[in-house]
């Protein structure tokens, strides 16, 4: 038993390793780049759409509601990054039905990778948003004595977002391979089942993490923002 | 004992008490959690996505703390830094 698939060498020369993590991270980035140009290939706007454009539609304006849910009012500048996390987990996790198969999100390595993308993404996007000297001074609030933890937060929460996804899902592995030299015949499958939907709900929370620290990271203007919104909505009523 | 020994029994017991220990903590979190969203969404059915969302939120927020421990147990058990110092220093010497 392992505790990675970081353990599953294939190839190596020197200190270049190739392991499963890294395999299995490039087979579903061909599957999901080579499945998505070869239904977004020939998009229609017909009423007949074809089935695999209807579940690439369903999947995408349903990113963009839960972004806008958020707090992100301009869903179509984020849903690039966010989107692009969600897919990958939840597709890591669900070509768990596949034999032989680890998902490469149960590596810390990765998970690493994933979060500090969204480490390096939360300031370029706050500051693309309102400008350096806005962004920086949000960690002044509500007190400047507050600054040392607002820095530490950054820190913890890529730490946290990391380690969540890589426990959630190494366990799931870990929990699979116990029962299947204790119980081998049926339960095997009812935890993979739930290890199915753990995944999925592992790849919602991390992407909408995600958003809501983008979301905090652009607040003061998008309160201002929903403040003169709510008031030109008041206008027309009176 | 040797010292292998003494950490292996160290190592596995901490183990155990740390999954056992750190697991109560979230359970009874996301217990009080969950009850009072069931209560909310009993009062207001209409708010239940933003419930719903909230509360996946704040239960994948507790339930870290219970992953770190089991994370914490399974480096004491699979990759355990004391043990393996002890073991190749026995191999090397």
């Amino acid at each position: 038993m392992h505790l990675s698939p970081d353990q599953l060498i294939y190839w190596q020369h020197g200190f270049i390793k190739i392991n499963n993590t890294i395999v299995m991270t490039w087979v579903l980035m061909l599957v999901l780049v080579v499945g998505s140009w070869l239904i977004t290939r020939r998009l229609v706007t017909n009423l007949q759409i074809s089935r695999w454009q209807s579940m690439l539609e369903v999947v995408v304006t349903g990113i963009n509601q839960q972004i806008k849910e958020v707090g992100l009012q301009q869903s179509e500048k984020y849903i690039g990054f966010i989107g692009t996390l969600f897919l990958f987990i939840a597709m890591a996790a669900f070509m768990s039905v596949l034999p032989d198969y680890e998902p490469p999100t149960g590596s810390l390595s990765t998970t690493a990778a994933m979060a500090i993308c969204v480490f390096v993404a939360v300031p370029l996007f706050g500051i693309a948003e309102e400008g350096v000297k806005t962004y920086l001074a949000h960690y002044l609030q509500p007190s400047p004595f507050l600054l040392p933890f607002n820095i530490i937060e950054e820190f913890t929460r890529t730490l946290a977002l990391a380690v969540r996804l890589f426990g959630n899902m190494m366990s799931g592995a870990m929990i699979l391979a116990i029962l299947l030299t204790i119980t081998p015949l049926v339960f095997p499958v009812v935890m993979t089942v739930l290890g199915l939907l753990v995944g999925m709900v592992q790849a919602y929370i991390f992407s909408i993490l995600a958003a809501v620290y983008i979301a905090a990271a652009i607040q003061a203007r998008e309160h201002s923002n929903d403040k003169s919104k709510a008031e030109t909505n008041k206008k027309p009523d009176h | 004992m040797d010292s292998v020994t003494l950490i292996a029994v160290a190592s596995i017991i901490t183990a155990g008490i740390t999954t056992g220990f750190g697991c109560m903590g979230p359970a009874l979190g996301e217990g009080r959690a969950i009850a009072s969203a069931m209560t909310s969404l009993a009062q207001q059915p209409d708010a239940a996505s933003t419930i719903t969302r909230t509360l996946f939120v704040g239960l994948a927020m507790i339930e870290s703390t219970a992953i770190y421990t089991f994370v914490v147990s399974m480096i004491l058990i699979f990759a355990n830094p004391f043990w393996s110092h002890v073991t190749t220093n026995a191999g090397g010497g």
